[in-house]
């Protein structure tokens, strides 16, 4: 091999080293534990290998519950924060003279931790002998009956989670979606509004189309994001996400690893391979989809 | 359709929002008559796309009128209007075809006049066919050059049968050779569909060779209406006479004295005129070279380009940095001479006054100086 195909090369060695230690290598890994069965953490043994540790993740009813809690998660969340932070940015759009004050203040949870959101929620929604929570004290005032959202009914909780969900993701899209509309040409609305085209039809002909990239670019990152769903969860519900029955497929992962039922490194790889499975398969039809949807330049 | 601006004045609130204006264009009134092809011309900032604003219905007038023949359109918005428009960008719809860009217009007609898929496609080859890009339906705006895409806009803007067709600097994007072909392009679409056009434009070569009139403007205000070449003659002052023709008008700093017309201590002309201080601009070709000219300038360079002769000197009243002289080859400047001498065709020997910049209209003495 001479010195100049070489070259490239030697220039990717950095990258490909860091990359195969930090991601190949686990990635086959996490595969290996996936198919040994009976692995035991503390003497690195295992009796054989099969697809049982699979079969054992898929009839473990937390793993269903994980699974279903992610999928709703998934399903209202990213259609609702997307649709959302369209709609709020067509708003700033259209008023320039509030707008920079609105997109701070939207941008806000953006740049809050996590956790300290976490906790304003709970003091919002949870229901304790001292306080009905803030909510719930807007709930009375209009003469509804009070609802634990912490502990209570699992839709309660849900809608405290999807609610979590969408405000913490809202600050990213709209900053994405009003940098967009802002670098549409504004001579195409010019020219359609020449030909007198209506409001509904310059939105939908010409708007949506050409911010149509960014809209899928959030779409594919939500879903992947909401599937990956777990600290938000913690942050609202506490640790022992199993018996709240709120948990997610990742929660189910670290649980599996290191919680106080874990130490099952082969079913938390089973888990996490199922995941993966999910994510791409979803991802591989939204590609599909949108490539008849999406206009690029 | 006749287009009948009537004092016509655009203020836009400064950007120090102190609550003053920046006016845009400042009483406007003037005229385009019937299926004439007008180049609004100006120099960059000067208002003139505003103008065409104002008559697309896209800016709405501080004050005045706007008539379409008999029509007061002041108020209506564009699509009432019956006005089609090609933007300097073309403003194409990239992510639609050349045959759905040039339809769009047409889905947005309703009740009565709302139209079949097939009398949509048959109106939008028609317009094609003009432009004569039936050819490339299919493509997308990115598919195409800049001429091609030029092309498309003027076909959306035309679909309509609009009353008035304007273009906003309808060539700057082109290249120089496309930019004369689409002149002679826009020229025709016009002569055929005898659409009334307004165009606008910095360039005074392009609005001067294709326009059947040009209105020059500065700074807001109207400066002249006219034929190209009227107007080219016969500037009403020192801006318009300097905006229009290349190589430019040569400016001078000059007097007159005892009806004599000096600049520098060279008295170049008699004229029937008071004393007075003046500018004295002479057209490339009023220059004729003569040894027993009295108008001296210090010789640069002689440049022989194909038919004409143009003779490149210095003279310390000049306000351009050469004077350039356009003469015919049949006179041969010596290029090492130190000096040149030329006569002055009074016609082409146009004064200003020096404080007003407004044109004298003078009578020349045909007398030896």
């Amino acid at each position: 091999m001479n010195t100049r195909s070489l070259k490239p090369w030697l220039y990717l060695l950095p990258a490909i080293l860091f990359l195969t230690a930090f991601m190949v290598y686990p990635l086959f890994d996490v595969f290996v534990y996936s198919v040994e069965e009976g692995y035991n953490f503390a003497s690195q043994t295992y009796s054989g290998t099969g697809i049982y540790n699979y079969s054992y993740v898929l009839h473990d009813q937390y793993f269903l519950q994980a699974v279903k809690n992610t999928f709703i998660l998934v399903i209202i969340t990213v259609p609702l924060s997307t649709g959302i932070a369209l709609l709020i940015s067509l708003g700033l759009n259209s008023l320039p003279k509030l707008k920079d004050l609105y997109q701070t203040i939207f941008f806000l949870p953006y740049v809050t931790n996590t956790l300290a959101v976490g906790l304003v929620f709970m003091i919002l929604f949870k229901k304790t002998p001292y306080s009905e929570g803030f909510v719930n004290l807007l709930i009375h005032f209009f003469g509804g009956e009070s609802v634990d959202f912490i502990e209570g009914p699992y839709w309660a909780k849900m809608f405290v989670m999807c609610f979590y969900t969408v405000w913490i993701v809202l600050p990213f899209k709209i900053l994405i979606l009003t940098s967009a509309l802002a670098s549409v040409d504004q001579d195409l609305y010019k020219a359609a509004k020449v030909d007198g085209t209506s409001r509904l039809r310059i939105f939908y002909k010409i708007t949506l189309p050409m911010i149509s990239p960014m809209i899928f670019y959030l779409i594919i990152t939500g879903f992947i994001g909401a599937f990956k769903a777990y600290s938000d969860v913690v942050a609202i519900f506490g640790v022992n996400l199993n018996a709240a029955g709120m948990n997610t497929i990742v929660g189910y992962v670290y649980d599996m690893l290191y919680g106080d039922s874990g130490g099952y490194p082969s079913f938390a790889s089973a888990a996490a391979l199922i995941l993966f499975a999910i994510v791409l398969t979803i991802t591989c039809i939204n590609l599909l989809v949108s490539r008849k949807k999406v206009y690029y330049d | 359709m006749k287009i009948v601006l009537d004092h016509l004045t655009k203020r836009f609130p400064n950007r120090n929002k102190d609550g003053g204006f920046v006016t845009a264009v400042s009483d406007f009134t003037f005229e385009i008559p019937d299926g004439k092809l007008v180049g609004l011309l100006g120099p960059s900032g000067c208002g003139k796309s505003t103008m065409l604003n104002m008559i697309c219905g896209l800016e709405v007038p501080s004050e005045g009128r706007i008539y379409f023949g008999e029509d007061d359109v002041t108020e209506l918005p564009p699509e009432n209007r019956g006005v089609g428009m090609v933007f300097q960008s073309y403003a194409l719809y990239p992510h639609l075809t050349v045959m759905q860009n040039i339809t769009f217009p047409l889905e947005n007609l309703k009740g009565k006049d709302k139209l079949t898929k097939e009398q949509m496609k048959a109106k939008a080859l028609e317009a094609a066919r003009l432009v004569q890009i039936e050819q490339l339906m299919e493509r997308k705006p990115s598919e195409m050059s800049g001429g091609q895409q030029q092309r498309v806009a003027i076909a959306r803007a035309l679909v309509k049968k609009p009353r008035v067709l304007l273009l906003d600097e309808p060539l700057s994007n082109l290249d120089a050779r496309l930019r004369l072909q689409t002149r002679e392009e826009i020229r025709r679409i016009q002569k055929e569909t005898k659409i009334t056009t307004v165009f606008v434009t910095h360039d005074q070569e392009e609005a001067m060779s294709i326009s059947d009139l040009i209105v020059v403007m500065s700074a807001g205000v109207l400066q002249q209406i006219g034929k190209p070449q009227e107007v080219y003659d016969d500037p009403v002052n020192l801006f318009v006479a300097k905006f229009l023709g290349t190589p430019a008008i040569n400016v001078f700093t000059g007097k007159i004295r005892n009806h004599r017309l000096f600049i520098g201590d060279e008295p170049v002309m008699h004229v029937q005129e008071d004393d007075r201080e003046v500018y004295v601009g002479i057209r490339p070709e009023g220059f004729i070279l003569d040894e027993n000219g009295p108008f001296t300038c210090a010789l640069n360079r002689v440049e022989v380009m194909g038919r004409d002769t143009s003779v490149v000197s210095t003279h310390p009243l000049c306000e351009n940095v050469v004077v350039r002289s356009i003469i015919s080859t049949e006179d041969k400047p010596d290029p090492d001479a130190q000096d040149v001498h030329f006569f002055l065709k009074p016609q082409k020997t146009l004064l200003f006054d020096r404080n007003t910049q407004e044109r004298i209209y003078y009578h020349e003495v045909p007398e030896a100086l």
